[in-house]
């Protein structure tokens, strides 16, 4: 099927259909305020349950607030902290990676074991514990995402400084009295960033996934703030005979988590391409 | 005084990591001196693996070596001094085989042979741009290939570019490591006319790393023969490598390719 | 009878060969009105400056351009079947067994992650009916005809533990085992050391003289050339500008570009009494 998906996209066009997605979601987030009609969190039991109607475009939920505005309101948490994770993680490997590939021997030697560590870790448990010291909570779960990701992009960042050290242009900027501090900004990050934009948004899909699959377990974001996992997990009781309450969140979160990752495959064929090329 | 003197310099690779307390170290160089004149361009050859390259980066500076000293106009590149070793970078530049990966597929020209000038001289944006056109201009680019990136040159453009780079800051010495080595017959001819030309003009003094016999003899006024980290033989005149009995010599001048069919050894009948 | 005319007829015969490439800009031809005959156990030399054409003639006879970009006119025959226009499923039955391709870096050339005896043997019995076991046989025996010692052990290396010049006889090896009728060897030298040149050459004229493979041989080295080739093709911005047997070429150049090249050779001191002494 998601063949059939691309070949609809064909190529060239899935790059900006996506980032035009991508947009509008993050416009919703950002513009919620403005945007919802109703309070996410205003309890009305009178209207609990509604078909959609004007004042409430995709009806209400069992405690009668407004679903659109609680989508919405949702889209901030999901994608908020997604970014947050991600750029957290991202700036944390991009320095302990790119220092400890471009310093090499020993300091090199000791943070690759440490992530090694981490890596070894399963991340469900370290998120269990947080959240077994201070309680559920979503601070506790992006904490402990974030801790688990960095040791990713630590090792991809050392892997290409490393076989950057090789290329000879390393040891031209020194010959040219370029400045440690110069050659890291000036030859090996821009080299590292195009790379990093592809692992990025297959990076936000996973995000956005384990917060929701958070927040559903009941560990993550805790009622009543809206946010999609939880809205499905509060959803769950009345499949029966509501079911668009679980099916409105959960085809959010496939909509963002498949543009993310249909973005990310044509940005990485992209790059990929041109990589290639430049050998030649 | 010589220009560079390499005295009893030994290298090895590869000794104890964190973690990994086996000694697994190889010895690339051992006892290697050589001194080299100003105006004078020494050969060095060898076969792949025998230390030439590690050879170039210890005397550019990039690698110290375990034992022996490196002296730049009686200078310890590797000493303790800053200024120092600040001034002798600036005299000592290098250009590499693979033209390709000398330069930062990322940056135009223009910044590529701006990087030492920015480094070194202070310079107005205006004045640094005039220097960089006369730069290329001296390395037979033009003013037109400025903005352009690496890959829209080809390998024999992208090695001009890497030799305005290195002759920039006016250096001494160059070192070339294979420069020639990956472009064909033709664009090696110019790019060695080009050197020859350089070294005239500004009277500098060039290490001429390569495995190809022609290039060097083309270009060196006294050669080298490096063999497993060992300098086998020295010259004073190049001519002598035609008479030298040392089997090393002999298997390197065996491979020569007598370069007409007349002649030819691979296809006798 | 048979044996005598195939002997002499022309193994692979290319008749007017146009390359062009379409991109964003508009048609642009690589390669134009390339005519050349490969005979029986004998060299043609294909020489000319980086980016003249030279890959691109090899790659179209091989079939492995881009067909979405690239367009290939004119015929090239292989033992009197045409080739251009075939499936991608009929040339892969064709190259390896019937022309094989000697490329210029051979640590390109190798999968890392599997043995070269693993990648030998595929090749072999992808070509062949063999089992394991024969195919095993015939990869040792062709690895000893390229001089290279314990090719029982050597199967079992990985590529990139042995070195550029190893590696390019096994190259080699792998492309005389199955006899091919036709070899094209694209700056086989190139990425090897000097003292590796000769002996690469001197095994590909082996196969040559006991298989009777025609060769193809793309140098931007005269040098390499002169060694090798009976006839020569010199090639200047997608064409062919000269052609002459190898020793004419060398004593009356006819072409100006030919000239040229003959110009930028070396200049070593060699008198013939030391090279007939070499």
């Amino acid at each position: 099927m998601i063949t059939s998906i691309r070949k609809l996209f064909i190529n060239q066009k899935v790059i900006p259909i996506c980032s035009l997605i991508l947009g509008i979601l993050f416009m919703m987030a950002i513009f919620a305020p403005w945007l919802a009609p109703n309070d996410p969190i205003a309890v009305n039991l009178v209207y609990k349950l509604q078909p959609p109607s004007w004042e409430f475009p995709l009806g209400t939920d069992h405690l009668g607030r407004c679903n659109f505005s609680r989508l919405l309101f949702g889209a901030r948490i999901s994608l908020g902290f997604a970014m947050l994770i991600f750029i957290s993680s991202l700036v944390i490997g991009l320095i302990v990676g790119t220092f400890a590939g471009y310093k090499g021997g020993w300091v090199d030697q000791v943070l690759m074991r440490f992530c090694d560590g981490v890596m070894a870790f399963p991340s469900l448990i370290l998120i269990l514990g947080l959240v077994g010291i201070f309680g559920p909570g979503l601070p506790q779960v992006v904490l402990a995402l974030m801790l688990v990701q960095w040791v990713y992009y630590a090792r991809m960042f050392r892997g290409m400084v490393l076989s950057l050290k090789e290329q000879n242009f390393i040891a031209a900027a020194k010959i040219s009295g370029s400045s440690q501090w110069k050659i890291i900004k000036n030859h090996i990050v821009p080299n590292v960033l195009p790379p990093l934009v592809v692992m990025g948004t297959l990076e936000m899909g996973w995000a956005i996934m384990d917060i929701s699959a958070m927040s559903f377990l009941g560990l993550g974001v805790q009622p009543p703030t809206p946010e999609w996992g939880a809205m499905i997990h509060e959803g769950k009781s009345y499949i029966r005979t509501n079911p668009a309450l679980m099916i409105y969140p959960g085809l959010m979160i496939m909509i963002v988590i498949v543009t993310f990752n249909l973005l990310g495959e044509a940005l990485s064929e992209r790059y990929g391409v041109k990589r290639d090329f430049k050998k030649e | 005084m010589s220009l560079l003197q390499v005295n009893e310099v030994t290298h090895s690779y590869g000794s104890r990591k964190f973690f990994n307390w086996k000694d697994r170290s190889k010895k690339i160089l051992s006892n290697i001196s050589l001194s080299i004149d100003e105006g004078t361009c020494l050969g060095l050859l060898g076969t792949s693996g025998a230390g030439k390259s590690t050879l170039g980066k210890v005397i550019l500076g990039l690698e110290r070596p375990q034992n022996g000293q490196v002296l730049f106009q009686g200078h310890d590149i590797y000493s303790s001094d800053k200024h120092i070793r600040q001034k002798i970078r600036r005299d000592l530049q290098a250009v590499f085989q693979d033209s390709y990966s000398s330069v930062n597929p990322r940056m135009t020209a223009e910044r590529i042979i701006a990087e030492p000038l920015e480094n070194y001289e202070k310079l107005t944006l205006a004045e640094q741009k005039r220097t960089v056109i006369e730069l290329l201009e001296r390395v037979g680019l033009s003013e037109e290939d400025l903005k352009k990136h690496p890959h829209q040159f080809s390998g024999g453009q992208l090695q001009r570019i890497n030799i305005a780079r290195a002759i920039s800051l006016k250096p001494k010495l160059i070192v070339l490591d294979e420069a020639v080595s990956s472009l064909d017959m033709v664009n090696q001819t110019l790019i060695l006319e080009l050197l020859k030309e350089l070294k005239a003009d500004f009277g500098l003094s060039f290490l001429f790393i390569t495995h190809d016999i022609n290039a060097a003899y083309t270009i060196s006024d006294r050669l080298g023969v490096l063999d497993k980290g060992e300098l086998a033989e020295l010259y004073d005149e190049k001519n002598q490598f035609f008479t030298s009995k040392h089997p090393v010599v002999n298997e390197m001048r065996d491979s020569i390719l007598a370069g007409h069919p007349r002649f030819r050894s691979v296809r006798r009948a | 009878m048979s044996m005598l005319v195939r002997e002499q007829s022309n193994v692979l015969q290319v008749r007017d060969l146009h390359v062009q490439v379409n991109s964003k800009n508009g048609a642009a031809t690589l390669v134009q009105d390339i005519n050349f005959e490969l005979k029986r156990g004998k060299v043609l030399g294909l020489v000319g400056e980086s980016g003249c054409g030279k890959t691109i003639t090899s790659m179209s006879i091989l079939q492995l351009l881009d067909q979405k970009t690239t367009k290939i006119g004119g015929s090239i025959e292989l033992l009197g079947h045409e080739l251009n226009g075939l499936s991608e499923k009929e040339m892969r039955k064709i190259r390896g067994k019937d022309i094989a391709f000697i490329m210029q870096n051979p640590m390109n050339a190798f999968t890392p992650v599997f043995t070269i005896g693993h990648q030998f043997i595929e090749t072999i019995r992808s070509h062949t009916k063999w089992n394991k076991k024969q195919a095993t046989e015939l990869a040792i025996e062709a690895l000893c005809q390229v001089n290279l010692p314990n090719p029982d052990k050597l199967l079992k290396y990985y590529p990139f533990q042995l070195s550029g010049g190893m590696l390019q006889r096994v190259m080699i090896a792998i492309a005389a085992c199955l006899h091919p009728a036709v070899i094209i060897a694209d700056e086989p030298t190139t990425a090897l050391d000097v003292n590796n040149q000769k002996k690469v050459l001197y095994h590909l004229d082996k196969i040559r003289s006991e298989h009777g493979s025609a060769i193809l041989l793309i140098s931007h080295d005269l040098g390499v050339i002169a060694e090798m080739a009976d006839e020569v093709a010199v090639m200047q911005n997608g064409r062919i500008v000269e052609k002459a047997d190898v020793f004419q070429l060398f004593d009356k150049p006819q072409h100006e570009y030919t000239k040229k090249l003959l110009n930028a050779r070396s200049v070593l001191p060699l008198d013939e009494s030391f090279i007939h002494l070499a």
